[in-house]
């Protein structure tokens, strides 16, 4: 356990930003938190989590995956890919940091997305331990703890400064390279930061919600029921839910026109939306009803039921606070769970 | 409120006026209310909620409802009858499907205002005699309605309700000093760089999400040019700033003459961009070069947009051309 004090924290975050491009939570313009990359002078957000979550560092929004160039009747195929830099990404809270895990189980097996691979192994993850759990989370019904996040270095705030954990080989290279700022941590300051917040955990209104009674082997049970109609009923099919949530991995490929070429790209898909894996026959899902069941399906049943049980959710309550109607994956899971 | 409302959806469901009722169910916590049809009494006394959290538009809903047959009654605000009446002069609803009860509206609160004043931990709303006590997992806030007001609801054009069968509550009137064209004014007044600062600021957040046009009263197109994989602009995420810009200005040139200026595109944003200041742009205009004009006031008026005459303003002659 290394810790560094309060005082020091702009220093360290200098130490890093002078080798590689450092990324934390800053207030944008409307005090909303976002990812920032940090310059001398960047303050550190004190929000609980930022509006977009941190799956943008490995599945960006929108990237270009190859080029065409068209010159006469010669079409030049061009790889636009370049070398990830290395980079750290500071501040990634517990759910965030298990969504890792899930993207991972979706691009990292075979066949490996080289796109997003090269932008996990030059990424390093710094958690930081969640001081004040809002009402909508519930990282707790997946097993995420909160007070003791994944990442490979992880943070905790205490009283005079920070306390830091590496985790895995890239964490211990962040913290040797930094090692002059550090000083030895006490173990006992950052069990009891982890005790005050599974205390506030403990009293939230969704503490204690399980999803038993969807997951694995639910597929017969669900899909039909009559439910889904009255769930999906206001839903806008608008897709906020699908961008701001850090599981969410779909995506769509598509050619932009420049002229003279072709700039191929895939950006970020929803399965609310009314193109979503359209084909030559034209859409497989018609309905909104189709479309709204197909999103939770995935993350409450299909997902669990080929990774060992674990849903494709990490409770981070992003659809729970942004969704224009107020529809949810906690109303759905209670409402065909059946559960309180 | 809450109570006369659920009386009048008895009633009318009862003597057979109609056969759904619109309007909010309960949500997960005090202030998450979802927008949902109600087919019997049982389940309007189970899971009828109103109360001042329940901000959606419920007009833009009709337009798939009145394809669903039978007669539906709906709860609409002041503000919300502007944008039936749009939809009805577009004649995307049917008048004689729907039943509107008019509620009498004192504003409408914003919960990310209450967490933004740092209130954490939500466990419940009540409000009393005036005042809201916000019940959290640290103890109990008393707040005032006033301090946490939606944004829209602050430059409130009108509390009077331009149509309904029926009202609960009292008539209100037009309000005519708003402000609501103050932030519009500002921009006017910047040079055309600041201002495109400005935008390029607001509209970079933005996640092409849909969500402003999904809610969106008058946008009610079939198939939005956006979503057709054929019209070559149907790209889901921006390549580039000009695309993301390019979808805000032909929606706001597409509802402009159009836009009630209901704030719902703002109210939905999940990135918070001021949407309406766009819109409220149009509106200001259309005020200036063709006459004082208020989507949806009256379902009858000729819109100034969608008729000519001979001397009507003529491109350039306004300016604002960048020098
Ligand atoms: S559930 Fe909500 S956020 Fe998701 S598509 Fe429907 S309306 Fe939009
Ligand atoms: S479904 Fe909702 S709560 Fe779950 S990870 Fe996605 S945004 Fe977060
Ligand atoms: S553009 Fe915005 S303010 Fe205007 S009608 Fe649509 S949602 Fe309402
Ligand atoms: S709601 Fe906001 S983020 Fe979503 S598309 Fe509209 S402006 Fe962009």
């Amino acid at each position: 356990m290394k810790k560094l004090s309060l005082a020091k924290l702009n220093d360290f975050f200098a130490a890093i930003a002078a080798k590689q491009a450092l990324y934390l939570p800053v207030n944008n313009k409307v005090g909303k938190a976002d990812f920032t990359k940090w310059t001398a002078g960047t303050e550190m957000s004190k929000a609980l989590n930022t509006v977009r979550s941190a799956k943008d560092f490995f599945f960006p929004q929108t990237e270009n995956l190859m080029d065409f160039k068209m010159e006469g009747k010669n079409i030049e195929v061009i790889d636009s890919r370049e070398e990830c830099e290395d980079f750290v990404v500071f501040g990634v809270r517990a759910c965030d940091a298990a969504s890792f895990a899930i993207l991972d189980s979706v691009y990292l097996v075979d066949p490996v997305d080289s796109y997003y691979k090269n932008r996990r192994e030059h990424g390093t993850v710094v958690t930081m331990a969640c001081g004040k759990p809002a009402e909508t989370c519930f990282c707790g019904t997946f097993g995420i703890d909160a007070a003791n996040p994944a990442g490979d270095v992880t943070v905790w705030e205490v009283a005079d400064g920070y306390m830091l954990r590496a985790n895995t080989e890239k964490g211990e290279a962040l913290l040797a390279a930094t090692a002059d700022l550090l000083e030895a941590g006490d173990e006992k300051a950052v069990e009891a930061a982890q005790a005050k917040t599974r205390e506030i955990m403990a009293k939230l209104p969704l503490a204690g919600l399980t999803f038993d009674g969807v997951g694995v082997g639910k597929t017969k049970e669900l899909f039909d029921r009559p439910e889904w109609k009255t769930l999906s009923e206001s839903c806008l099919g608008c897709g906020t839910c699908t961008f701001v949530c850090p599981t969410c991995q779909c995506y769509d490929v598509r050619d932009f026109d420049t002229g003279n070429g072709i700039k191929r790209f895939r950006c970020w898909d929803s399965c609310m939306y009314s193109d979503f894996t359209l084909m030559a026959h034209g859409n497989s899902r018609n309905s909104q009803v189709e479309r709204f069941r197909q999103r939770f399906m995935h993350k409450l049943v299909y997902y669990p039921d080929r990774n060992n049980g674990t849903f494709g959710c990490v409770g981070c309550g992003r659809c729970l606070a942004r969704c224009p109607i107020s529809m949810n994956i906690v109303k759905v899971a209670k409402t065909l769970g059946g559960n309180k | 409120m809450q109570e006369m409302m659920k009386n009048r959806a008895y009633a009318l469901l009862e003597n057979g006026t109609v056969d759904r009722v619109l309007g909010w169910t309960r949500g997960e916590f005090a202030y998450d209310m979802t927008p949902a049809v109600f087919r019997n009494a049982d389940e309007v006394k189970n899971g009828f909620v109103y109360n001042d959290f329940c901000a959606a538009n419920l007009s833009k809903y009709l337009v798939k409802e009145c394809r669903a047959g039978g007669k539906i009654l709906v709860f609409l605000k002041p503000c919300d009858t502007y944008s039936f009446n749009q939809l009805l002069a577009e004649h995307r609803i049917k008048r004689d499907m729907i039943y509107v009860v008019g509620i009498e509206c004192f504003g409408k609160a914003d919960v990310e205002k209450i967490k933004e004043m740092g209130i954490e931990g939500i466990t419940g709303i009540t409000a009393k005699d005036g005042i809201y006590t916000v019940s959290t997992i640290y103890g109990d806030k008393a707040i005032k309605p006033a301090d946490v007001m939606a944004e829209r609801c602050l430059a409130c054009k009108s509390k009077k309700h331009v149509v309904y069968d029926e009202l609960i509550g009292n008539e209100g009137e037009v309000v005519e000093d708003c402000n609501r064209f103050d932030m519009v004014a500002k921009l006017e007044a910047m040079t055309p760089d600041e201002r495109y600062e400005f935008w390029r600021g607001e509209l970079s957040r933005c996640i092409r999400c849909n969500a402003c046009r999904n809610i969106c009263p008058a946008c009610t197109c079939e198939q939005c040019i956006f979503d057709n994989p054929n019209s070559g602009v149907s790209q889901k995420a921006a390549v580039n700033s000009f695309e993301e810009n390019m979808f805000h200005i032909i929606r706001a040139f597409h509802v402009a003459g159009r836009c009630t200026d209901c704030g719902e595109c703002s109210r939905v944003c999940p990135q918070n961009i001021p949407l309406h200041l766009l819109n409220r742009k149009f509106i200001k205009d259309v005020n200036t070069f063709y006459g004082d004009y208020q989507a949806g006031e009256d379902p009858t008026a000729k819109p100034p947009l969608g008729k000519y005459e001979k001397n009507d303003i003529e491109p350039g002659e306004a300016g604002g051309a960048k020098e």
